[in-house]
């Protein structure tokens, strides 16, 4: 699958592409297949999101996991501060990211 | 401590308000991405992995209380609750909103603070000894030199777009704790026959391409210190390799014109730049100059430390250095606590470290290119109170210069430029050589980690360095051997094949065991390694 991401333009925060719209959560994203670049274009126009690019994943059990290991700490947060990550409260979140 | 005069506080905040209706604009869509890169990393606002990540300038690592508690309420309302202290003897934060940033510099500015030229192909923070103006061994107090530069190099309009950054050290004592020959320009004040004067070292530095800096010039008068400088920045700006970013740093031109050539283009380029008068009249330099003078201390004040509860005395031989006036010492405060993250400190860290300066150090502190916080001007009969503030707080680790105080880039947790984690590995050798008798007996190791080529972790001069790469996806760390960053400059070699995260801990404790037994009377580490060689270790390490 392949997954569009990029950071929020205020936060800077990480966000991917549900679909509809831009969601901090990897679970939320969307596979857009062939129609990337298009889309990508027409959010770069939107001046939302800085920077978004393509990357490639894949469907999983738990959802969305791209396939390099640095935008699985994109989507999760630091692995050396499981408190500041998404999943706060799951102290195991980060073998995800391994 | 040097303190803003009506000029520099009105070049901050005319920045400042700049860069708010920069922010303004970008964020209405006036202006783009493209264009606005370029304006917020001139602020110091980077975009990294999880958010825009804030460089706040220290100047040459000095600070006071007033000001750290700014970083502490910096950390605490804009970002998530620490900091994290750089191999620049800057500040960075995390976790910043653009649509904060233009409120965090007008605070930042109201102590006299700001982020100009923390990022850029322009002069960056002027870097120093963390003990200036405290330490036994220095020649003179470094600091008013690196000011100068300072104030020279702010907003210096031929110098804002050389072609790549440019890194100065200035230190004036033998021992050199500044990396300042691993620096585009490492100054250092010397003395000949009774006169100070600088000797530089141009071309040296880190990165994909470490070298270490040739002597361009022994001596130069100290009143020629700017035209000088001035001359060295001009044959690199006129000749700097600006269509390749692998070669545009002023150590590959030197290279490649040879020290001699380029000794002699800058000496011509002098010759002409000492007839513009750039150089201060001796009455504003002296003006600079005493704002760094030596505060009151109490040259009576006892040198006797009561050494009878033991975890102290170990803090004391460990992280205390000598001062040069009697009665007094120099605190190093270690931010690197075992399974703590290097240079990382909570905002009531942070503010603890403030108090602490407020109440015994004559408000000063310093930021270290090792990630630690000196408090640099300490009676010897208030170590005590100091100590056990620090350990409540969980500041007090006794590691200075053994291998936990470890030198650790944010690495791949943190950074867009990074290929492999850092903090990690950090925190599984500190707790690997978690035994602090372990560590003392290992003595002086110093272990400098990067989680990518370009080397922020400085893993070039480390004892042992480790440099993390990315090896068809997957993290790989690759181990080196016998740099240093210090006096007796040197570049690590690599061993060999790399390591996974648990590989590479495993293979520097064959290195120590190797060390421990070849080791004679006295030898560091890296002494060690220098008489036996590579071989050795190689052979504990690969079998």
């Amino acid at each position: 699958m392949k997954l569009l991401t990029g950071n929020d333009l205020k936060t800077g925060f990480v966000t991917w592409w549900t679909g509809a719209d831009w969601s901090l959560h990897i679970e939320d994203a969307a596979d857009v297949g062939e129609a990337g670049e298009a889309i990508l274009a027409v959010e770069e126009a939107a001046r939302r999101v800085n920077a978004p690019y393509i990357i490639a994943g894949e469907q999983t059990a738990d959802g969305p996991r791209p396939a390099h290991i640095k935008d699985r700490i994109r989507a999760l947060g630091p692995t050396v501060r499981p408190d500041l990550t998404l999943k706060p409260a799951d102290p195991a979140a980060g073998d995800w990211v391994i | 401590m040097y303190k803003y005069d009506e000029y520099d506080q009105q070049m901050v905040d005319a920045r400042v308000a700049e860069f708010a209706d920069q922010v303004k604009r970008h964020l209405a869509s006036e202006i783009t991405e493209d264009q606005f890169k370029p304006l917020r990393l001139m602020n110091g606002l980077y975009l990294q992995l999880h958010a825009y990540m804030l460089r706040v300038a220290v100047p040459y690592g000095t600070l006071d209380s007033r000001q750290m508690r700014m970083l502490a309420h910096i950390a605490r309302k804009y970002d998530r609750d620490y900091g994290h202290f750089t191999t620049r003897q800057n500040i960075q934060y995390n976790w910043i909103k653009l649509e904060d940033a233009p409120a965090i510099l007008a605070d930042l500015a109201s102590v006299e603070m700001h982020a100009i030229q923390t990022s850029g192909n322009c002069i960056r923070n002027i870097s120093s000894d963390q003990w200036a103006g405290a330490a036994a061994d220095e020649l003179t107090d470094p600091r008013p030199w690196a000011e100068l530069l300072r104030q020279w190099s702010s907003f210096h309009p031929e110098f804002s777009y050389l072609p790549r950054k440019f890194k100065i050290a200035v230190i004036a004592a033998e021992e050199d704790r500044a990396a300042m020959r691993l620096h585009d320009i490492g100054i250092q004040i010397v003395e000949k026959g009774g006169v100070h004067g600088a000797a530089f070292y141009v071309g040296g530095g880190m990165g994909r391409t470490p070298m270490i800096a040739p002597l361009i010039n022994d001596f130069v008068p100290l009143d020629d210190l700017l035209s000088y400088t001035e001359a060295c920045l001009r044959v690199y700006n006129r000749y700097g390799r600006r269509d390749n970013i692998y070669k545009a740093r002023i150590k590959i031109l030197i290279h490649e014109l040879g020290a001699d050539e380029y000794r002699r283009q800058v000496e011509e380029e002098f010759a002409h730049v000492k007839s513009l008068g750039i150089d201060p009249p001796k009455a504003e330099f002296d003006r600079i100059a005493a704002q760094f003078a030596m505060p009151p201390l109490d040259a009576s004040a006892s040198d006797e430390i009561d050494r009878s509860d033991p975890d102290f005395a170990v803090w004391v031989d460990q992280n205390v250095a000598a001062h040069k006036v009697p009665g007094h010492a120099i605190v190093n405060i270690s931010l690197k606590p075992l399974g703590g993250i290097p240079g990382d400190a909570s905002s009531a860290q942070i503010d603890l470290m403030a108090d602490l300066a407020g109440k015994f150090s004559h408000d000063e502190l310093r930021v270290t290119h090792a990630q630690n916080i000196v408090l640099p001007h300490v009676r010897k009969a208030d170590l005590f109170a100091i100590w056990q503030a620090l350990d409540a707080a969980d500041l007090a680790t006794p590691n200075l210069d053994l291998i936990s105080d470890i030198i650790a880039c944010p690495g791949l947790d943190y950074c867009s430029l990074a290929n492999a984690r850092s903090i990690p590995v950090a925190q599984k050798i500190a707790q690997r050589f978690a035994d602090p008798a372990r560590q003392r007996d290992l003595g002086e190791l110093k272990l400098k980690i990067s989680g990518c080529i370009n080397a922020c972790g400085h893993h070039h001069a480390g004892h042992i360095g480790i440099l993390g790469v990315d090896r068809k996806g997957t993290e790989n760390y690759q181990l080196l051997l016998g740099g240093s960053g210090a006096e007796d400059v040197s570049l690590g070699t690599i061993t060999g094949p790399g390591f996974d995260e648990d590989g590479i801990v495993d293979a520097i404790e064959r290195v120590t065991d190797k060390y421990l037994s070849e080791r004679t009377d006295g030898e560091r580490f890296v002494d060690t390694y220098r008489r036996v060689g590579m071989a050795p270790f190689k052979e504990a390490i690969y079998g």
